[in-house]
């Protein structure tokens, strides 16, 4: 009841003119951006921050304005999946598999209204399981100390690291070089500078927002100029659509599907380091394990199309309970969100739902409604958005390079900032050439001095005893799923990765 | 050998992070675990996980051409070259040069180029300067 409660006066918050406004914006912006290929969630949302940031907009406008940009590029990513084979962004990877099947059967139209559909009930259900669990996961992290918080922070990035790379010592590195960046800086404890070198910049530390723009942004412009491919994808392509909305009997026949991969999907995202990508996958084997009997999957079924498309938008809202309710981001486009809560000078955790439940209900509200905007956008006006797919990147690309570095000056005006965006972008490119995972980096940077400081608060608490730190069940707990998170996927990842691979083999487009 | 590579400058990187933590001036007034502690744990992570790759490398990554690394290398320049000459310049022209020099290496005909470069720095203008109100760099011309 007092959910309910909650959840009325985040509509009150929601429902004004610039709220609305926002969401729009941030739905129509992150359905293009998912459709277009090189241009993903995370640094769609990356390039908005500054935006965002220098609008002047509160917490509670900003936020519904990004996740707004996330929910919708997990609409957008799937239109150039069915009509092109392509995967706007990755985790459409898997719609490509019935989806552009069916578009090759001249079912372009149904195929993507049946996705837009899936799509809507996953990020459903997902709300309403972000509105029923995250309570309950903040009451649990009521009862963290400083020794909890640290081990909290240790699992995120040993799970991160077991589902994000195919190389656990890569994701290991990668944690540990954000986390090392994270210390640059004056020490918030003792006041002295480390590892600043007689920089004068560097004493308020690097700012994680530079490092994402740089990393995420940027490194991609290098990869498109590393490959010179500016054309447009569509370019010589048909894109009939045909029929817009789905029949009845397939909606009936899929909904069953839909049902089970959005929870699927959901607990996907709630799983630290999990994300969307694996919940698509996970919601599409599963499927096809289940109901697929005459092996119709992968020749343009419809539950096909379903259920990758329910699961990853489920995913997505799941994502967004640990952000929130631990301060512990799942994936890497909820760790660009708690950047910018951060920016914000808003801590997310258990004290976020006490100190500012308008921003946590707002929030909410605002998915509900940025969910409903996005059905249709997404089922009518999806002609719109095809047309999108038509711009080519040696367009597109100098467009998003000078957003960044525009979004970056706008924030502090100094050149400095703008050069050590432009080191990150190419450390991008080398890490990503590299097979080394990106989001460890980032949530290193983003988490580095929090981890740091609950560390030391927790030892000196216990006069310097270092035992403190596994000395309350809840810890030992903790502990014990982090390194089981980590040496899982050592043992069955690899099956799980194989398959992903083979899948991606046989698609030969895909994979560029 | 690319892995062994990285492994071996992840490790040197590891080594000098070391150095500099433990030249680290800790302050007479200091909690139970001080300033280098953290950043010593986070080196040996750093350290281990490097040797990791260099021993037990990936199969190698297709690196391109040296002409495309050269076309990096450029776009790094002009990137690099654009931060210092902005507030020289000004927010307008810089950016035209900037966007028209991508859109002609990502394979743009001259004329097109131009055109991208020109209408991303005008329209980047008007949109965040003059609707959104974000303050760009300014050159001798006010623009």
């Amino acid at each position: 009841m007092e959910t309910l409660a909650n959840l009325g006066d985040g509509f009150a918050i929601a429902l004004t003119w610039q709220n609305l406004l926002l969401a729009l914006l941030g739905c129509f912006l992150g359905t293009i951006m998912g459709a277009l290929p090189g241009l993903g969630p995370s640094n769609g949302v990356a390039i908005l921050i500054p935006l965002a940031f220098t609008l002047g907009l509160g917490a509670t406008p900003s936020l519904i304005l990004l996740t707004s940009v996330y929910y919708g590029a997990m609409y957008g990513g799937r239109i150039s999946s069915i009509l092109l084979n392509i995967p706007g962004d990755e985790p459409a990877m898997m719609t490509c598999l019935d989806g552009h099947p069916m578009a090759k059967k001249g079912m372009a139209g149904e195929a993507l209204s049946l996705s837009g559909v899936a799509s809507f009930v996953g990020a459903f259900f997902a709300t309403w399981g972000l509105i029923l669990l995250a309570p309950q996961l903040v009451k649990i992290a009521l009862l963290f100390g400083p020794a909890e918080y640290f081990a909290l922070f240790a699992l995120a990035f040993m799970t991160l690291g077991g589902v994000s790379s195919t190389n656990q010592a890569k994701s290991a590195f990668a944690a540990a070089l954000g986390l090392g960046l994270a210390t640059i800086g004056v020490d918030t404890q003792t006041g002295v500078p480390r590892f600043t070198f007689g920089e004068v910049h560097l004493y308020d530390g690097l700012d994680f927002l530079v490092a994402i723009v740089g990393l995420f942004a940027l490194s991609e412009v290098f990869i498109f100029l590393e490959h010179r491919h500016g054309g447009s994808d569509a370019e010589g392509r048909k894109m009939e659509i045909g029929k817009l909305y789905p029949p009845i009997s397939m909606l009936k026949q899929c909904m069953p599907t839909m049902l089970r991969t959005s929870f699927l999907g959901f607990l996907a995202g709630v799983l630290p380091g999990a994300g969307a990508s694996l919940g698509s996958f996970i919601s599409y084997s599963m499927e096809k394990r289940l109901v697929d009997k005459k092996g119709t999957f992968g020749t343009g079924d419809p539950r096909g199309v379903a259920a990758p498309e329910a699961g990853n938008n489920a995913a997505a809202g799941g994502a967004l309970v640990p952000m929130l309710a631990l301060g512990v981001p799942g994936s890497g486009t909820t760790a660009v969100l708690l950047a910018v809560l951060l920016a914000l000078n808003i801590t997310p955790g258990p004290l976020l739902f006490t100190q500012n439940p308008d921003v946590v209900w707002g929030l909410i509200a605002a998915l509900f409604i940025a969910n409903f905007m996005l059905l249709a956008m997404n089922i009518p006006m999806v002609g719109l958005f095809t047309r999108v797919l038509m711009i080519p990147s040696r367009v597109l690309m100098p467009i998003v390079a000078m957003v960044s570095f525009v979004g970056i000056y706008g924030i502090s005006g100094s050149t400095f900032d703008l050069l050590v965006m432009i080191g990150f972008g190419v450390m991008g490119w080398v890490l990503r050439k590299l097979d080394v995972p990106l989001v460890p980096i980032i949530l290193g940077t983003l988490l580095g001095n929090a981890m740091e400081n609950n560390l030391r608060r927790a030892v000196t608490i216990d006069n310097g005893n270092w035992l403190t730190l596994i000395d309350s069940p809840l810890a030992i707990t903790l502990w014990a799923i982090a390194i089981i998170g980590f040496i899982l996927p050592l043992v069955i990842g690899a099956r799980v990765k194989s398959g992903m691979h083979v899948r991606r083999d046989e698609e030969g487009s895909i994979s560029d | 050998m690319s892995d062994r590579i990285f492994g071996v400058v992840g490790m040197l990187l590891a080594l000098g992070y070391v150095l500099a933590a433990l030249a680290i001036e800790e302050s007479f007034l200091s909690d139970a675990v001080g300033p280098k502690a953290f950043p010593l744990i986070i080196a040996a992570i750093l350290g281990l996980s490097s040797a990791v790759i260099a021993f037990r490398p990936d199969p190698e990554p297709k690196w391109p051409a040296l002409g495309r690394l050269v076309e990096i290398g450029a776009a790094i320049v002009v990137m690099i070259l654009y931060a210092e000459l902005l507030p020289v310049a000004g927010f307008v022209i810089a950016t035209a040069f900037a966007a028209a020099y991508l859109a002609w290496r990502l394979g743009s005909a001259l004329l097109e180029a131009v055109f991208v470069g020109i209408g991303t720095s005008i329209g980047i203008y008007v949109i965040f300067h003059l609707v959104l109100g974000l303050s760009l760099a300014r050159g001798p011309w006010g623009f």
